[in-house]
């Protein structure tokens, strides 16, 4: 079975005006997103305390609500979780009661109703939150700068400087749905936009990895026109891998359960930018930044010379 | 061209084994057990008890798969959940204090296996329920509590050296010592330098006299600490064994944390309050008048007589304490066992301060031939360490406590003395608390995930690639064979995300084959011939799956470094992972795709 077979390059490049206005927008709309609404923090970051408990029947979390408030929890957040019975608590963090105690206390406070199941509580002290977040942000730093070191030895400062921008392009975009619907951004989300860090650069490489190989073989053609050559012939691969992860993390959205199904919903948002800007941003970028068959011939010799004995 | 030295063939094949062999034992299952270990070193672990357990197990037609006994302990293997909860509180009351009667998970895997070293993978507390909490030291308070300390010392010292002074005031880090003049400061200086190498003396001038400012010098900074945290770590040891947790975790995190994990716990309220406890030490003399035997069985019945308080030593013996403490536990800096320099017996170091060292010349002197108690006090319940007899006047602040049985017993009560005389108080700032039920549920969930998108993965491909898509798909089942395989080995922390790092790691290694296949439909439609293109397809791909798996490594890496609990548990597997996949998605498809069409001198055509 085959469902790819293009005869003719797809003109891509030509079309590098309009989706570089387009995906500018869209990165524009994010930060704005992120600045006006902000992320939705996890406890991870914020510090406080979070309970997931389970009723034997359906939850009244107006009740709920109105027993913690009369015992000095008036601040706490009470929602379901999932199905009517899972009912998630957030205590945000109070200043001079031990926190490790609040939720022994909410617990018994609950406990005095209806036989009420525990089953999760975290609580992050306010610095151990700070730190979650400081070391997060490092984080995302440092696999920026190695990947854009990787990328700069492998191929040349172009591909580096274009594959790091097309990557901050997903992930921004990624931060900015997640700031624009309140989801909640935790540690496990984090990770996720790590992954996808990752993955999303790797998408590129391939794409790159065509692009020199057609600047090597074929010996007339413009510059958008090597682009163009080595995107439609890594179409199929690129559509049926990111197909396959997309099958995998579907699994994920829908069976996993609550607990992985904002990091689930972070990988798929972040494979499907991932593909469009593997192809519409990270490409055009490297055609604009003025990259010709010389440099990559040159950055050939000089491999060539260096593996000579 | 398409074929494998047979090496390499061998080699695969005795991958693929071992890949089995030490995956295996994941598949046994786990059954419920209660695990019994010595809590004091006058109780043992040995067949003596083993026969006890089976005994008292069948007296009360418990019934129990086997029972054996090995290093960590006896252990009892049960049907099911509500037998070990029975057994538990049964041997409980039977066996009393001295031992600490745990629930725990036993594999089910046979011996052989395990004498191979082949372990089911460490389960993560959200996979398997349990209690997490991070703990920080008050080293600020471990500080101040030395400086303190030498306020007292100080004043000793500058006393007996007849060198006068204005005052000792403590500010912040520092003490002042006030003098009247430069002269008697120099003195002092000289003093102090000889005898507290551990302060830093800085010369000063408050107002009209002269100054003294005395702070601990940086050494002396990080050995308080060092000490405050090991101490504490000492102590919570002690208290956990109470809780009765089989695979306790307790480690030091960073210059000032504690890490604390203790799977399978159900009651979080009493894991939270027996951490944290304080306790303390208290010495009480023994009251001699009334320590004859009648009087001591009255008091065991309950007829204690004003004044005194009854309590049973450690080694079984009765005691009667007067009620009046006569020194407290705030004043031991330091307890470690040792050997006597006369009778090489075990006995038991103790150093106090100034002020305890004073106090305790004067008990001494005055109650020679008596005996002295030292309880350890937790929450209301206080125990009688030992009670050794005063021989003479002890002065100088060394005390030295014989009548240890031996080694153990000397590290046994000298590791109470300190958990008594806690260096610094701590806090609870983070704590993790996943249910058991909400354990089992996660690996469900997990498990299936994983399962249904593997499925369809392998149909799309089969259906896509045909001959080779299959091929991959093989591949892809040998990748996480070999994954679980690597994080069964290395006993890696298997977390809820990591299991979602395995499935992302088999969507990503998915993309290798796709990369190759690709290549090898290019090269077809190219006119090259069958036997070529597979060549060309895996010698081509080969570097773009290098680049890329590189930079998810990078990416799995820096999670790795940056972050903690179930997030280091994703890079952990991502990591992996991608090693694993890259051997399998190039070396064992490549080889069978050999086996299949390396043969075929006149292949025409390729199944893809």
């Amino acid at each position: 079975m085959e469902l790819f077979r293009i005869k003719k390059d797809v003109p891509f490049m030509s079309y590098a005006g309009v989706t570089s206005i387009i995906s500018a927008l869209t990165f524009a709309l994010a930060i704005v997103f992120l600045a006006m609404r902000g992320l939705n923090f996890g406890v991870d970051f914020t510090g406080g305390t979070v309970m997931e408990v389970a009723y034997p029947q359906a939850a009244d979390t107006q009740k709920i609500r109105a027993t913690l408030a009369a015992h000095g929890f008036a601040d706490a957040t009470v929602q379901n979780f999932g199905t009517a019975r899972d009912v998630m608590i957030r205590l945000p963090i109070k200043k001079g009661v031990s926190s490790a105690q609040l939720s022994e206390q909410v617990l018994s406070e609950l406990r005095k109703d209806t036989a009420v199941e525990m089953r999760r509580v975290e609580f992050v002290g306010p610095q151990v939150g700070e730190e979650l977040f400081s070391d997060g942000f490092l984080a995302l730093l440092l696999v920026s700068i190695g990947i854009m070191i990787y990328l700069a030895i492998r191929f040349e400062w172009r591909f580096a400087v274009a594959a790091i921008v097309a990557t901050l392009h997903d992930v921004v975009i990624i931060l900015g749905l997640f700031a624009f619907f309140r989801w909640e951004f935790s540690l496990t989300v984090l990770a996720a936009v790590l992954a996808i860090l990752g993955y999303s650069v790797n998408d590129t490489v391939v794409v790159f990895d065509r692009i020199r190989e057609n600047f090597r073989k074929m010996r007339k053609g413009s510059v958008a026109e090597i682009i163009d050559n080595a995107i439609t012939r890594t179409l199929s691969r690129t559509v049926m891998t990111h197909v396959m992860t997309q099958l995998m993390v579907f699994s994920m959205l829908f069976l996993g359960g609550e607990i992985l199904y904002y990091f689930a919903l972070a990988l798929t948002i972040g494979i499907v930018v991932g593909t469009y800007s593997s192809v519409l941003v990270a490409s055009p970028i490297v055609m604009w930044l003025g990259i010709s068959r010389e440099d990559l011939i040159k950055v050939d010799k000089k491999q060539e010379a260096d593996a000579l004995p | 061209m398409n074929r494998y030295a047979l090496w390499k063939y061998i080699m695969i094949a005795v991958l693929l084994v071992l890949g089995a062999l030490y995956s295996l034992p994941n598949f046994y299952g786990e059954s419920p057990a209660v695990q019994i270990s010595a809590a004091k070193s006058t109780a043992k672990a040995d067949a003596a008890l083993l026969g006890e357990v089976e005994t008292a197990l069948k007296q009360e037609k418990l019934a129990y798969q086997t029972a054996f006994l090995d290093a960590s302990g006896v252990k009892v293997r049960f049907a099911d959940t509500d037998a070990q909860l029975k057994a538990k509180d049964l041997l409980q009351g039977k066996l009393g204090k001295d031992f600490v009667i745990a629930l725990n998970l036993l594999s089910r895997s046979p011996d052989w296996l395990r004498s191979i070293g082949a372990q089911p993978m460490y389960l993560g507390l959200d996979l398997r329920g349990g209690v997490h909490f991070l703990l920080q030291v008050d080293m600020k308070a471990a500080l101040d509590k030395a400086l303190e300390r030498y306020v007292g010392d100080l004043r000793t010292s500058l006393r007996e050296k007849r060198i006068s002074y204005n005052g000792i005031a403590r500010q912040g880090n520092t003490l002042q010592v006030k003098f009247k003049d430069a002269a008697e400061r120099t003195k002092a200086q000289e003093q102090i330098e000889k005898n507290f190498p551990d302060l830093l003396l800085k010369e000063e001038d408050a107002g009209a006299e002269k100054a003294l400012s005395a702070s601990l010098n940086l050494t002396a900074q990080k050995r308080i600490q060092d000490f405050a945290l090991k101490q504490n770590i000492q102590t919570l040891h002690n208290r956990i064994n109470e809780l009765g947790v089989a695979e306790p975790i307790i480690q030091q995190q960073g210059a000032d944390r504690v890490v604390v994990q203790l799977p399978g716990v159900q009651d979080t309220a009493k894991a939270k309050e027996i951490l944290g406890r304080t306790a303390t030490l208290e010495i009480r003399m023994v009251d001699e008048e009334k320590s004859d035997p009648t009087t001591l069985q009255n008091a065991a019945k309950g007829q204690v007589p004003f004044g005194d308080e009854f309590f049973i030593e450690r080694n079984g013996v009765p005691v009667l304490l007067k009620k009046q403490v006569v020194l407290t536990g705030d004043y031991i800096t330091d307890a470690s066992p040792g050997l006597d320099q006369q009778t090489g017996e075990s006995v038991v170091h103790v150093n106090l301060d100034g002020r305890g060292a004073r106090i305790f010349k004067q008990v001494t002197r005055e109650n020679v031939g008596k005996r002295m108690a030292i309880l350890l006090v937790e929450k209301g319940q206080a125990e009688v360490i030992t009670a050794p007899v005063i021989r003479e006047e002890i002065g100088g602040g060394r005390v030295q406590i014989s009548g240890m049985a031996n080694v153990k017993e000397a590290t046994d009560v000298s590791l109470l003395l300190r958990a008594g005389a806690l260096a610094a108080p701590m806090d609870i700032i983070e704590e993790r608390t996943v249910g058991p039920s909400l354990g089992a549920d996660n690996i469900v969930k997990g498990f299936n995930s994983t399962m249904i998108g593997f499925a369809a993965i392998a149909i799309v491909m089969a259906g896509y690639y045909l001959a080779f898509g299959t091929i991959s798909v093989i591949a892809l089942g040998v990748n996480v064979l070999l994954l679980v395989a690597v994080l069964s080995m290395l006993q890696a922390t298997l977390t809820l995300p990591g299991i979602a790092g395995i499935a992302l790691t088999v969507g990503m290694a998915i993309d290798a084959n796709v990369l190759i296949f690709e290549r090898i439909r290019e090269e077809l439609r190219n006119g090259v011939s069958p036997q070529a293109a597979i060549h060309a397809g895996y010698d081509r791909a080969f570097d773009t799956i290098m680049d890329s798996n590189i930079t998810t490594l990078i990416a799995g890496l820096a999670l790795f470094m940056f972050g903690s609990g179930p997030v280091r548990g994703f890079a952990v597997t991502l990591c992996i992972g991608i090693t694993t996949s890259m051997f399998s998605a190039i070396m064992v498809s490549r080889a069978m795709v050999n086996l299949t069409y390396g043969r075929q001198r006149k292949l025409l055509k390729l199944a893809i």
